[in-house]
């Protein structure tokens, strides 16, 4: 079943033409990697998809983007109602400088939430979801700042599953963090993928290899190839995919 | 050649470090002297306690209460003023204004702190009273109300300034993990970013606090001179500041007691300034380590 589709996506940066002509379909449940050097627009594209480029001066997109069949950039679209199905994971681990227990109830407090025991309940899921539940459980009201790097990287994921999101996106999500933090981060994002379609962006082709089902290879604004991840490993079909995959160029 | 001429900026540099800090001591010197002859007559229990302040009349009262209330009401309206008006400010142009108009609007705010404050006196006396009697049918032409309301107008900038500060400092990650959770500009604002920012928001308002409780043309123009302990903004009041203008000005004896009551008000004064303005410091200490 096609979860995600976009069909001929342009995007600009005022005069700056970052997206060309992008079309792809991702199946629910499945991970998707975006690979390609700096400034290809994976980024960029990724950000289309829970309409996050929205707040910047001077962006443009065209073409349509369905998200379970929906026109995600259709006129009676709330974009607030979008990013809860469609949840992000920033390069950095960006969590509030509140507590664990806030940041995980953030989500389903702005959507009004106030019940004591619901709130109680979806920290602890998403925690456990996240795996980082055994971790924190004790220290709930601590500051989330007092976290490793890599705990505050599956808190803020932690927190992206209490919305419940359908889909989500993970830009760079184990960039910024040590092989072991990552290994976590990549065993959970093999995990997620029984609940969730997954898409995430990385500079790293051994990541990209391990965790993604399908991967797509982007270069200056343009989708070069996309298929099965262990096709495009072993048997790119463009030269310019398999000089960037054998590390020629990047 | 090139040493000397070295030599002599540097020893110009630090002369004027040097006098900065010489009028300081200088300053605390006089008034911590000059009040402490005025401790020897007046005990510091009867200037605390007392509820009137009469010393040029001659039934004599040295409590500095009335005083201290009149600045009070007088700050808490221009706080209240100027609060919800500079928050408001600083969260339109750190979280929604586009980048271009924030560049524009920012150094136009300021110029209301660079009215002179004789202007703001007078505006408060002939425009902001007479508006206020036409719905308070019994302000007095004198009254805290007015004199608040505008010095409220006067430090807006102030809070609004340091406070956009303090939220544009923020990491952007903040704000779009907000975003990528379905908060509203509205929800991010207030519950991600005014947090995060509160203590350079804090410190932005005990700031604002201090140029308040120091201001002094305002309310010697507009707030009346009368020393009332009440906290009726409708009625006329006596500031610390105003006092100190009213007998500078007046044809007090040198060396009298009356004369010295200016310097026990001034350092009344110099505390609650002193106490704010380390709080600040404190505040701004303490939280700018929490972010990097």
């Amino acid at each position: 079943m096609k979860h995600i589709e976009t069909k001929n996506v342009n995007a600009y940066y005022g005069e700056n033409h970052v997206l060309k002509d992008i079309s792809l379909t991702m199946k629910a449940n499945t991970v998707t990697a975006f690979i390609g050097p700096s400034g290809c627009g994976k980024s960029t594209f990724l950000r289309c998809l829970n309409r996050m480029n929205d707040y910047i001066e001077g962006f443009r997109k065209e073409g349509d983007i369905f998200i379970e069949g929906e026109d995600i950039y259709d006129k009676k679209v709330r974009v607030e109602e979008l990013r809860q199905k469609v949840g992000m994971v920033f390069q950095k681990p960006n969590p509030f400088p509140k507590t664990i227990f806030e940041n995980v109830a953030y989500g389903l407090k702005i959507q009004g939430v106030k019940n004591k025991k619901i709130l109680e309940e979806a920290v602890e899921k998403s925690l456990m979801k996240s795996a980082l539940w055994a971790e924190v459980k004790d220290q709930l009201h601590k500051s989330a700042l007092s976290l490793s790097g890599g705990q505050q990287q599956r808190l803020c994921i932690a927190r992206t599953l209490a919305v419940e999101p359908t889909t989500i996106l993970m830009d760079e999500p184990a960039s910024a963090l040590d092989p072991i933090s990552t290994a976590k981060i990549e065993e959970l994002i093999s995990e997620l993928k029984e609940n969730y379609t997954i898409v995430i962006v990385t500079h790293n082709m051994q990541q990209a290899a391990r965790v993604s089902d399908k991967t797509a290879f982007f270069y200056m604004g343009e989708l070069i190839e996309y298929g099965k991840t262990k096709d495009l490993f072993t048997h790119p079909k463009h030269e310019r995919t398999e000089n960037y995959i054998t590390g020629r160029f990047g | 050649m090139k040493r000397t001429g070295e030599k002599i900026i540097e020893v110009a540099l630090s002369t004027s470090g040097l006098i900065t800090i010489l009028t300081s001591v200088g300053i605390i010197w006089v008034l911590v002297s000059e009040s402490f002859s005025f401790f020897q007559v007046v005990s510091v229990w009867d200037f605390l306690t007392d509820t009137q302040w009469t010393p040029l009349f001659t039934q004599k009262h040295y409590g500095i209460l009335p005083l201290l209330s009149g600045t009070f009401l007088v700050t808490a309206i221009a706080i209240l003023t100027a609060l919800p008006i500079g928050i408001s400010i600083a969260v339109y142009l750190s979280e929604y204004a586009p980048k271009s108009f924030r560049k524009s609007i920012k150094p136009a705010l300021e110029i209301l702190a660079a009215v002179p404050t004789v202007v703001y006196g007078f505006f408060a006396l002939t425009v902001v009273t007479p508006f206020l009697q036409s719905f308070i049918p019994d302000l007095g032409s004198f009254n805290a109300l007015s004199a608040g309301i505008v010095m409220g107008i006067m430090i807006i900038p102030m809070i609004s300034s340091l406070s956009e500060d303090a939220l544009y400092a923020l990491p952007k990650s903040l704000r779009e993990a907000s975003y990528g959770m379905g908060a509203t500009r509205f929800q991010t604002a207030f519950k991600v970013a005014v947090p995060a920012a509160s203590s350079g928001i804090i410190v932005s308002i005990i700031l604002a606090i201090a140029r308040a409780i120091g201001e002094t043309m305002i309310v010697a123009i507009a707030a009346g001179q009368q020393p009332n302990l009440t906290a009726d903004p409708r009625e006329a009041v006596m500031t610390i500041t105003a006092y100190i203008v009213q007998v500078s000005l007046g044809d007090v004896q040198h060396g009298s007691i009356e004369y010295k009551t200016i310097f026990a008000a001034g350092i009344t004064l110099f505390v609650l300034t002193f106490v704010l303005n380390n709080i600040s410091f404190w505040i701004k200490k303490k939280y700018q380590e929490k972010y990097e």
